[in-house]
């Protein structure tokens, strides 16, 4: 129990060290076109990477699930009908309920 | 003074950032209950569980620690991959720094706050003011709700079911999605830097860490970066 303890510690000093660290890079840094570029874009790259891994991966494998991939698109189509944030995201999760409660996956 | 604002050509709706914010902070905030079970059901105590979501404060990482005492893995790799995992956070932070120009103590706060919602939500405001509003309403409502629901799902664990049975399973992926559809929607080079991204993660899922994946999916904005600036100098940045 104490190992967990000092894992959940080191996890959370960890994570708050490279938030620190990022708020506090040099401004001047962002001053070069490229990395001003770079940074605005690694949201779009890590939150797509991140929406793809938690929809159609399980630990080391690729999963799809029914009711996963049905929520997803629900979500899709409802952005696509410029639907409000939480439209999208109730249509995403009352979808993929639905089908969970219909036995799919 | 309008750096931001050049940023964000294509954001001519109306800024509502708190009320967007607080949307989010709640609707995410309650998969809260699913780390907390889940934590619980991978044989953290409902203190580790609550320490984790008060302390580190980023999900991804969370779920990633419980996920490997869940298996039996090392702790020391667990520690290590959920850190990893968190250090996307530090290139968020580069991106909000100039945005929220915090200073002194603000700063050490502002920190804690810095993950994929609240960033999200602050750029896809089409001015500074309303990126800070954004972020802290965001910061805010979230921490809250999801220190709750963590303790709830900790303490209702094998009470409350499976998450699935809400859908709770898509709702971050689904608010990643429609956070970056407006940055999708406004260029051609963020529809191809979120589609390589999507394309690098789930191709290496099945050979790296859990958690690795999705950092390396920077590479796709590296390549975004360098293919939309490049055009005045051929020499690449290392």
């Amino acid at each position: 129990m104490t190992g967990v303890w000092i894992a959940v510690l080191a996890t959370s000093a960890g994570c708050y060290l490279f938030k620190v660290a990022g708020l506090t890079v040099p401004q001047r840094v962002l001053a070069n076109p490229r990395a001003r570029r770079f940074a605005e874009l690694v949201p779009v790259a890590l939150l797509a990477a991140l929406a793809a891994v938690q929809t159609a991966t399980s630990g080391h494998a690729l999963e799809f699930d029914p009711a996963r991939l049905s929520g997803m698109g629900a979500a899709v189509a409802a952005l696509l009908l410029r639907a409000p944030f939480l439209v999208v995201i109730v249509a995403a999760a009352g979808t993929a309920a639905a089908l969970h409660a219909l036995g799919v996956s | 003074m309008s750096t931001v604002t050049s940023a964000q050509p294509d954001a001519r709706a109306r800024p509502r950032p708190v009320r967007d914010g607080v949307g989010l902070g709640l609707a995410v905030g309650v998969s809260g209950v699913a780390f907390g079970a889940a934590a619980v059901s991978s044989g953290l105590s409902a203190w580790q569980a609550c320490a984790l979501s008060v302390l580190a404060f980023t999900g991804a990482s969370q779920f990633a620690l419980a996920g490997v005492i869940a298996s039996g893995g090392g702790l020391l790799a667990g520690t290590a991959g959920a850190i990893l995992l968190g250090s996307r956070n530090s290139l968020y932070g580069l991106r909000l720094a100039d945005v929220l120009r915090p200073r002194g103590p603000r700063r050490l706060l502002a920190a804690l706050g810095v993950i994929d919602e609240t960033t999200a939500v602050a750029l896809a405001q089409p001015d500074a003011e309303s990126s800070r509003k954004g972020f802290w309403a965001t910061f805010a409502t979230l921490y809250l709700m999801w220190n709750l629901s963590t303790l709830a799902g900790a303490i209702g664990a094998g009470r409350v079911g499976s998450p699935q049975a809400f859908g709770l399973d898509v709702v971050g992926p689904a608010a990643f999605l429609a956070l970056i559809w407006p940055r999708l929607k406004s260029g051609r080079t963020e529809r191809l830097v979120g589609l390589g991204g999507a394309a690098i993660a789930l191709g290496t899922t099945a050979v790296l860490p859990v958690g690795v994946p999705v950092i390396l999916a920077a590479l796709a904005a590296l390549a975004g970066a360098l293919a939309s600036t490049g055009r005045t100098s051929a020499e690449a940045r290392q």
